[in-house]
């Protein structure tokens, strides 16, 4: 890892005025993606922001119809939160099959969308719940925010503080891990909400997550896994690697997502 | 620019002029010469070098010593009292949890963490949990056993 400087601000804005002045920094969160990529040296900030002395940007409260989570909420503290797994089941059941529960006890919600790796689970509930992501400047709809590979429409600096989840009627989340790392190959994040039904697709797509919309007008005529069971994708714009074919994945995409309507119940 | 952090380890405070670059790891094992947490990978993959911090298990690998700052820090060398070894690591002990060792300490950690959260954990939760903790020699099968033992040990 090659040297930087540390900095831990006590207010957003303290931390807003520490990475627009800094030469090349980075923000700081869980750490649980940044710093092994820092130990490549893959990146090389010259400084980081350290969010863990910001107050105010932890915790998962439930208001008007919405779970709202702060940036610097655990996968864990997700995965175990009563009001999450209540309200949004299956964005409880995302947040606890993340990695292993020591990445899960230090990596944040906030770390992982601004992140947009393309195997991540979280940009899945985000899409598919039609989220909105909330930074220090403005609100961003999770169908504006992920743009592509590991980008996003944050500006430089841009600091996320909480993302709005709307409640669903249902949810659920499938995902077929990558047997090594445990990132999602495929994962499929269906809602029924109140304006239709959402389907969201990581770890296939070449470009990151995407919507269904097919799946989503045959969910919207009748919810139920036979009427995804027949859609499958076209395998020319998903990801093929060592791990498996862009046809494999295209064929899980409808398999998944199946049992992702099952698993709505 | 060096910067000064102070912490718990072990129940004693500790303080270190240290780089930011330096992990959690390393000062444990390099300024504090406490040698019980390995490194394995070095990526984040094997949970060699798990410790608690404020009573959760993490990566010490993948955390910047500045990072826990003020934190509660417990490492293997926290468990035994004296010659008396932790209920989990006798049970380690006792069921041949172990071959070469390397692996151990943060097996052990992360087992006792399990057990703070889940008193009882059926044979499938122990595997899940294991997720990020890898070992070379075993094949697991005694690592679960162990770790059922070592929770009914536990819960006394
Ligand atoms: C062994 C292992 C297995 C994993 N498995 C999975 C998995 O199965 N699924 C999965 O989805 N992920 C997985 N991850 C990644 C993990 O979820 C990370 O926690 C997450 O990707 C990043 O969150 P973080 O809080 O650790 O962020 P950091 O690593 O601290 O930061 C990541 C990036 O986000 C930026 N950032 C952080 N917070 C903010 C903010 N509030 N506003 C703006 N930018 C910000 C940082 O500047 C940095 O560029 C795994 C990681 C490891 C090490
Ligand atoms: S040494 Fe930390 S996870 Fe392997
Ligand atoms: S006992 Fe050798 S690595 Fe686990």
């Amino acid at each position: 890892m090659y040297e930087f400087e540390y900095q831990k601000p006590s207010s957003l804005s303290e931390a807003a005025s520490a990475i627009k002045s800094a030469d090349d920094g980075s923000l700081l969160a869980g750490g649980q993606t940044l710093l092994p990529t820092m130990k490549q040296r893959l990146a090389s900030p010259s400084d980081l922001v350290d969010l863990s002395g910001v107050p105010g940007l932890s915790g998962i409260s439930v208001v008007d119809g919405n779970v709202v989570i702060g940036a610097m909420t655990t996968h864990a503290a997700v995965a175990a939160s009563a009001d999450v797994k209540s309200n949004i089941a299956g964005l409880a059941k995302l947040a606890g099959c993340i990695g292993d529960p020591q990445v899960r006890h230090r990596g944040t919600i906030g770390g992982s969308i601004a992140n947009n790796d393309p195997a991540a689970d979280y940009p899945g509930a985000c899409l598919g719940l039609g989220a909105t992501i909330v930074t220090n400047n403005r609100e961003i709809s999770a169908d504006d925010f992920f743009v592509g590979l590991f980008e996003t429409a944050l500006d430089d600096g841009e600091i996320i503080t909480a993302v709005r989840f709307p409640i669903p009627e249902k949810s659920d989340y499938s995902k077929f891990a990558q047997p090594a790392s445990r990132f999602s190959l495929v994962g499929a994040f269906v809602a029924k909400t109140s304006n239709g039904a959402r389907v969201a697709i990581t770890g296939a797509g070449q470009a990151g997550v995407f919507r269904v919309p097919a799946m989503e007008s045959a969910l919207n005529g009748d919810f139920s896994a036979a009427s995804v069971g027949s859609i499958s994708l076209p395998s020319d714009d998903l990801n093929s690697d060592i791990h498996g074919s862009a046809d494999y994945r295209a064929h899980l995409v409808t398999v998944m997502a199946k049992r992702a309507v099952d698993g709505c119940g | 620019m060096p910067i000064t952090v102070s912490m718990t380890v072990n129940g004693k405070a500790v303080t270190g002029e240290i780089e930011p670059r330096t992990l959690l790891v390393q000062f444990i094992r390099e300024n504090l010469k406490l040698t019980g947490t390995h490194v394995g990978c070095d990526t984040s993959q094997c949970g060699a070098c798990v410790v608690h911090i404020d009573g959760t298990s993490v990566k010490s690998c993948t955390t910047l010593a500045v990072q826990v700052d003020g934190a509660d820090v417990h490492t293997i060398e926290s468990l035994a009292d004296g010659d008396t070894l932790h209920p989990m690591q006798e049970a380690f002990r006792e069921n041949h949890g172990l071959q070469c060792g390397f692996c151990t300490p943060g097996m052990v950690m992360s087992a006792v963490d399990l057990v703070k959260e889940n008193p009882d954990p059926s044979e499938q939760e122990i595997r899940e949990w294991l997720e990020g903790n890898l070992c070379r020699c075993t094949g697991y099968h005694n690592i679960v056993k162990s770790i059922k033992a070592g929770a009914a040990a536990m819960r006394g």
